[in-house]
């Protein structure tokens, strides 16, 4: 029977209690929200704690609250499932609504936060193992060896990205904010994840994620996030294109972001795809262009449960139907 | 290695009682509810959130209770399998299931039971697709999910015409 490895729970009730907690104990405290990436992961041996936080009755951080003027603002603690049916979401950010409707299962959704989902730790087909498995074949970068398994020579972790509202936060130019002992800082989603699978996020050991603030939706804005999985029920991405695009009142391209999810180790952000885009009235061409130009550009990791070269061609397929569904309305 | 952790005295409440029980801080809500309270009904699958089967509601919503501690889950009700029924009287989604076959080895039916009541809860005339979605997060490795989906189409038709008739 897989049980967790001992620790201590410490449930708090605000951010500040929270973060003295993690301060105190440095690396051997991990916060909790939802628990359903935490918890599999500390079952496989991955992390080893001595003491979690909860993070799940501090109230302030589950108000969500949209006006047209300031955007959108979500409290790390809101569920998954909750942005999922949220009008205000569903309308004016509609790519988070699905991205977030398609994580997990409608239990890991009701039980999963949106902090959690951006704070997602990286996957790799090796890490991602029971303890007595990676025991066996000798640990990994990631945890407990020295070695990369899944690119022998690298001198980095190669674990991917598998959050599915991380390119969407990115398309949409999200602030995250961190709270730790000592205050309070904001970092753009674009800076927020990094690029080494061993450290998802530049998330210190003693902050919390507090706050996701969206920047109200431009004229003629348009999104779309569009996934790639083994099974449509319930899967970590494959692959993940998120585009989000504003027009000007004669319908031309002003603003184009196309972001790339379980490529890397963080989200990708084709440039060369939202420079064509740019000026453009979303003619097929176009379109068929910038997909191009996804396809060329995306690199992934050879890390999933599917090979490189389908996932490779698979981006064009994905960019191209992302690219339709924010072009179709304006056409 | 520290000494062994000691265990935690606090108040559950499990369908609709509460009982004051002693665990250890980092038990699942699903082993305390197997292996303190005997509620057996809710099943251990994979235990890594993959198969649904140790679905529970805790205030109102499903959740694994694999993945869910229980010091976690204080002042907030819990439903599991047992809490279904009124009394003795079968919830319309137990007698679908009954009435229509719709579990072989039966693991895997708490699970779909608890995720079925409250799909039904929040619609009693869901499309087969918004069953299919509802159901998404449990498996069944006897593979039988059209009898399963059947089942809660007919409970949920029954209780509309429990509640219109």
């Amino acid at each position: 029977m897989l049980r967790l490895p001992a620790f201590e729970f410490r449930p708090v009730r605000s951010v500040e209690d929270a973060a003295a907690l993690l301060s105190e104990y440095g690396s051997d405290a991990l916060p909790v929200a939802g628990g359903t990436d935490l918890y599999a992961n500390m079952k496989l041996g991955l992390f080893t704690p001595r003491v979690v936080v909860g993070l799940r009755s501090i109230a302030e951080l589950r108000r969500m609250h949209f006006d047209p003027a300031h955007g959108l603002r979500l409290g790390a603690l809101c569920s998954l499932d909750s942005i999922a049916r949220d009008p205000a979401v569903l309308l004016h950010y509609p790519a988070l609504a699905t991205a977030a409707a398609m994580v997990g299962t409608p239990e890991i959704r009701s039980m999963g936060t949106i902090g959690g989902n951006l704070c997602l730790e990286t996957r790799c087909t090796y890490y991602n193992q029971s303890a007595d498995w990676r025991k066996a074949l000798g640990y990994c970068l990631k945890r407990d060896g020295d070695l990369c398994r899944v690119a022998l020579h690298s001198p980095t972790c190669k674990a991917i990205n598998a959050s599915d509202t991380a390119p969407v936060m990115q398309a949409y130019d999200a602030r995250i904010s961190l709270v730790g002992p000592h205050g309070a800082r904001v970092v753009a989603a674009r800076d927020f994840f990094s690029n080494d699978g061993a450290h998802a996020t530049v998330r210190q050991s003693d902050e919390i994620l507090a706050e996701i603030a969206l920047p109200p939706p431009p004229r003629g804005a348009r999104s779309s996030y569009r996934k790639l999985r083994l099974r449509n029920a319930f899967d970590f991405p494959l692959l993940g294109v998120a585009v989000a695009v504003a027009t000007n009142e004669a319908g031309a391209c002003t603003q184009a972001r196309v972001l790339l999810g379980a490529v890397g180790s963080a989200p990708i952000e084709v440039e060369g795809a939202g420079a064509l885009l740019l000026g453009s009235h979303f003619a097929a061409a176009t379109l068929a262009d910038a997909a191009e130009e996804v396809f060329r550009a995306g690199k992934p990791l050879e890390n999933a449960n599917a090979s490189l070269l389908y996932r490779k061609r698979m981006l064009r397929v994905l960019a191209q139907r992302a690219l339709e569904d924010v072009a179709a309305p304006l056409r | 290695m520290s000494a062994a952790p000691s265990k935690m005295l606090a108040t559950l409440n499990v369908n609709g009682r509460d009982v004051t029980l002693a665990f250890l801080p980092h038990a699942t809500l699903l082993e305390v509810l197997r292996e303190e309270l005997r509620l057996t009904g809710t099943k251990h699958g994979c235990e890594l959130g993959q198969c649904g089967a140790c679905t529970v509601l805790v205030d109102g919503a499903p959740v694994l209770s694999c993945l869910t501690l229980a010091a976690d889950t204080i002042d907030r009700p819990i439903t599991s399998v047992e809490g279904i029924a009124v009394a003795d009287a079968l919830h319309p989604v137990q007698r679908a299931f009954l009435d229509l076959g719709a579990a072989q080895c039966g693991y895997c039916t708490p699970g779909f039971i608890v995720a079925a009541v409250h799909l039904l809860e929040r619609t009693t005339s869901p499309s087969e697709t918004e069953i299919r979605e509802a159901l998404a997060g449990h498996l069944c490795r006897c593979t039988g999910y059209t009898k399963i989906v059947e089942a809660v189409a007919l409970a949920g038709q029954r209780m509309r015409a429990t509640t219109h008739g």
